[in-house]
């Protein structure tokens, strides 16, 4: 399922290529570093170098993690977990498990179906990966921007389901179907409540581009969608609460306990086909956590108006010290996204598991209704503001002058330096997204104003 | 590099289609479904329709077709049950459909689309630069959303309607205008905001209608038919 | 060859899906492959429709038609779907050549 983002990519480029290449300064610098390649030639190695980078954050972070809920657990539970493969920590435990289950025999069972057999695996890992491709690492860092990066990453992230489903089936076991069944069941139900909660930072926001739903919330911790309204602030718990069900991640973990227990759909697999149910797992664990930083706690800014001043003031966009204040974001965005990770595996092995109908009672009978409420309440909340206290927000300016220049209308768009007009007293700033530096994927092009077309 | 682009998943639509086909086994044609499908959503992105190809992966691939397997799970009697064709309705069936489609193509390429006087070439017209974020890379949710609740502004504000402009005075729309100077709410072009509610009360009764159609009845013998 | 891609290349790709789909429909005894043949059909709609807004003078009224288009099938195929389901309770199959007594 990459492929359909593999089609924006290249057709961004496309679009753009009729006058110019100027949309996207990957492509332009590999134009120039190598232009021998041509048009389509370049938009395909930006393409390959989008997904080889995107790929090592959908590789690595699950690596990481698999080795600290050994750990985590092993605290938790009073023991050391790892501690000899790689040094005292273990810190090469998962490269030794990932090496011994590539080395194991590639069973199937005589009676499964061969080709959904095999093909399963696959969908899942496709899907939790393509989730990456639209999500903003830093500023200006994303493999592809849209106007519609949630929905598009939310869609695509709705694959794993029929992976799921079909590698229940194809095992040709009464236990590994009941068991895909009720995990897809779970994972489809879960969905209402994630896109209801999931909308209520864009209706804050105006916009569905994660990237500038993270400029908003630039300056100060208290313009951190979080506390923004106490809608919202509860939203972001259920919002967590419902992607630890639609990870399949305790204490809705049906099919681990299962496995536990007699199957589940991954009973026949083994191996390294295994092993990608798990790796897309972990994925899907850390793109949420991903998502509910950059939607609800501010992503990339550190909360502290010194500090994400210093990062915005280090000088230029363009060149290498943007790129540092860039790295310094992505740092500060994943030391985050880790540490919802770890609450994740925390109250993994805390919390006591549900059986499957108190998993869709829950879903059913009180997520649904309360993100209902909840998404009411957000829409209202402005209003109510205005009718009682004459501002649209509780503290902090009003969204409208947090808006990125990118998405500013028409009349605005002759003011082409962002910050000179948005860095006074209110403390918001933006870095920025428009200039074109050459390592890097830039996003903000894509929604470039009429005057510099 | 587009016609690259195209053609590959042209050829995935075409041939998971083909393949929905001539399969026999239910659980596979809802996976062939599944990639004509997501290639018809890499179409959607292609043709510079960002949320309609978003939402046909999310309820197409991620709801329906989830559906349609669940229904296959729910009514197998036996895992890998296949109700076959004899090879005389297949070759019936292919007949017609070769008919059909030799008819449907021609009629389809016989056509001098740039005949007509509003489309120049296969460029698009009815477009609006509308400054920022245009609808032509693809954002067309801004578009679409304001279109659901009522308000076309790509085609108002730009003055592509006999309407003019929401907020000009009547008088003075006659010189920018080349059209009437009628009162301005009269004119300005319909949204879509009934369909859109319509849509809703409709969805809400699916709900309710299927969920009581597929209770758990109290268990009574079968007959087979 | 490798010319600009144009408004007939997109409807020649539509067609063939709804053939596909309306073959499907006509051929298959499986009720759900039916089902899965109306999907079929409607996606060739849907291309049709989205080429049309995208080469033609349709504007965003295709890309609108085709949204209302993907959850009209969707709400259709919930409602199919649980007729099937009743079907299959009623009489333990779901070859729709057998479903031909009015009477169950």
């Amino acid at each position: 399922m990459i492929s359909p983002v593999l089609a924006k990519t290249l057709s961004d480029g496309l679009n753009e290529s009729t006058d110019s290449l100027h949309g996207s300064g990957l492509v332009e610098w590999i134009l120039q570093a190598f232009p021998l390649l041509g048009t389509g030639g370049a938009l395909l190695l930006a393409a390959v170098i989008h997904t080889a980078l995107v790929g090592l954050f959908f590789g690595l972070p699950a690596f990481i993690f698999i080795w600290a809920e050994r750990k985590v657990a092993g605290r938790i539970q009073d023991r050391l977990g790892p501690t000899r493969t790689g040094g005292r920590f273990g810190w090469l435990q998962s490269l030794a498990d990932g090496v011994k289950l590539i080395q194991k025999e590639d069973l199937a069972p005589e009676a499964a179906d061969h080709l959904l057999f095999r093909v399963s695996p696959y969908i899942v890992v496709v899907a939790a990966f393509s989730a990456f491709i639209f999500v903003p690492f830093s500023d200006g860092w994303t493999a592809v921007s849209m106007d519609i990066g949630l929905f598009v990453a939310l869609a695509v992230l709705s694959l794993e389901v029929l992976g799921i489903v079909l590698a229940g089936y194809s095992s040709a076991s009464k236990w590994s179907l009941f068991g895909g069944m009720r995990e897809a069941a779970q994972m489809v139900s879960y969905e209402v409540p994630l896109g209801l909660t999931a909308v209520i930072p864009v209706v804050i926001a105006g916009t569905m581009n994660l990237n500038d739903i993270v400029s908003m919330q630039s300056g100060g911790f208290w313009n951190w969608f979080l506390l923004h309204d106490p809608f919202a602030f509860c939203a972001f718990f259920l919002f967590f609460t419902v992607t630890l069900a639609s990870n399949k991640r305790a204490p809705f973990d049906l099919a681990e306990a299962e496995s536990e227990l007699v199957g589940g759909f991954h009973t026949e697999y083994s191996g390294m086909r295994w092993s990608f149910f798990f790796l897309a797992e972990y994925a899907a664990m850390f793109f949420v956590s991903m998502l509910a930083v950059l939607l609800f706690l501010g992503g990339w800014w550190t909360g502290l108006p010194v500090l994400d001043q210093a990062l915005v003031a280090l000088p230029g966009g363009a060149g290498a010290w943007g790129y540092l204040s860039r790295v310094i974001a992505m740092v500060i965005l994943l030391s985050k996204t880790g540490l919802l990770v770890f609450v994740q595996i925390w109250i993994r092995w805390t919390l006591p598991r549900l059986r499957i109908d108190q998993v869709m009672t829950t879903c059913l009978k009180y997520l649904v209704p309360i993100s209902c409420f909840l998404f009411l309440g957000v829409v209202t909340w402005p209003l109510i503001l205005l009718s009682t206290i004459q501002s649209s927000t509780l503290w902090g300016a009003p969204l409208g002058e947090r808006v990125p220049a990118s998405t500013r209308p028409v009349e605005m768009e002759q003011q082409t330096h962002p910050l000179n007009e948005r860095s006074g007293s209110t403390g918001h700033s933006k870095m920025e997204t428009e200039t074109v530096t050459p390592l890097v994927a830039n996003s903000g092009t894509l929604h470039r104003t009429g005057g510099e077309r | 590099m587009h016609w690259f682009l195209f053609m590959f998943y042209a050829l995935f639509a075409a041939g998971g289609a083909l393949a929905v086909v001539f399969s026999q086994n239910i659980v596979r044609m809802a996976f062939y479904l599944v990639i004509s499908l997501g290639a018809t959503a890499a179409l959607f992105f292609l043709l510079d329709a960002d949320f309609v190809g978003a939402t046909q992966l999310l309820i197409y691939v991620g709801g329906t077709v989830v559906l349609l397997i669940f229904g296959v799970m729910l009514t197998s009697s036996s895992p890998f049950s296949s109700i076959k064709n004899t090879p005389a309705e297949l070759l019936q069936g292919g007949i017609v459909g070769l008919t059909f489609l030799t008819l449907l193509i021609s009629t389809a390429l016989s056509v001098n689309w740039s005949q007509s006087p509003e489309m120049v070439g296969g460029t698009q017209l009815a477009r609006v630069e509308e400054g920022f974020n245009p609808r032509q890379e693809g954002n067309t949710s801004r578009s679409i959303g304001t279109a659901l609740l009522g308000l076309r502004f790509d085609r108002d504000l730009a003055g592509q309607t006999v309407a003019a402009p929401v907020h000009e005075h009547p008088a003075t729309a006659a010189q920018g205008e080349q059209t009437l100077s009628v009162a301005p709410a009269e004119r300005l072009s319909t949204g879509y905001l009934l369909p859109f509610e319509i849509i809703s009360m409709h969805l809400l009764v699916v709900l309710i209608g299927a969920s009581y159609l597929a209770r758990a009845k109290r268990s009574r013998t079968a007959s087979p038919v | 060859m490798t010319g600009q891609v144009g408004l007939n290349e997109y409807l020649a790709v539509a067609a063939i899906l709804f053939v596909c789909g309306l073959v499907c429909m006509a051929t298959k005894r499986n009720s759900i492959g039916v089902l899965m043949g109306v999907e079929l059909v409607l996606n060739g709609a849907n291309i049709n429709l989205v080429a049309f807004s995208r080469f033609g003078t349709l504007g965003l009224e295709g890309q609108l038609m085709a949204l209302f288009v993907i959850v009209l099938a969707a709400a259709e195929a919930a409602v199919a779907l649980a007729i099937v389901l009743n079907f299959y309770n009623n009489h333990l199959t779901i070859d729709v050549d057998q479903a031909d007594e009015l009477k169950n």
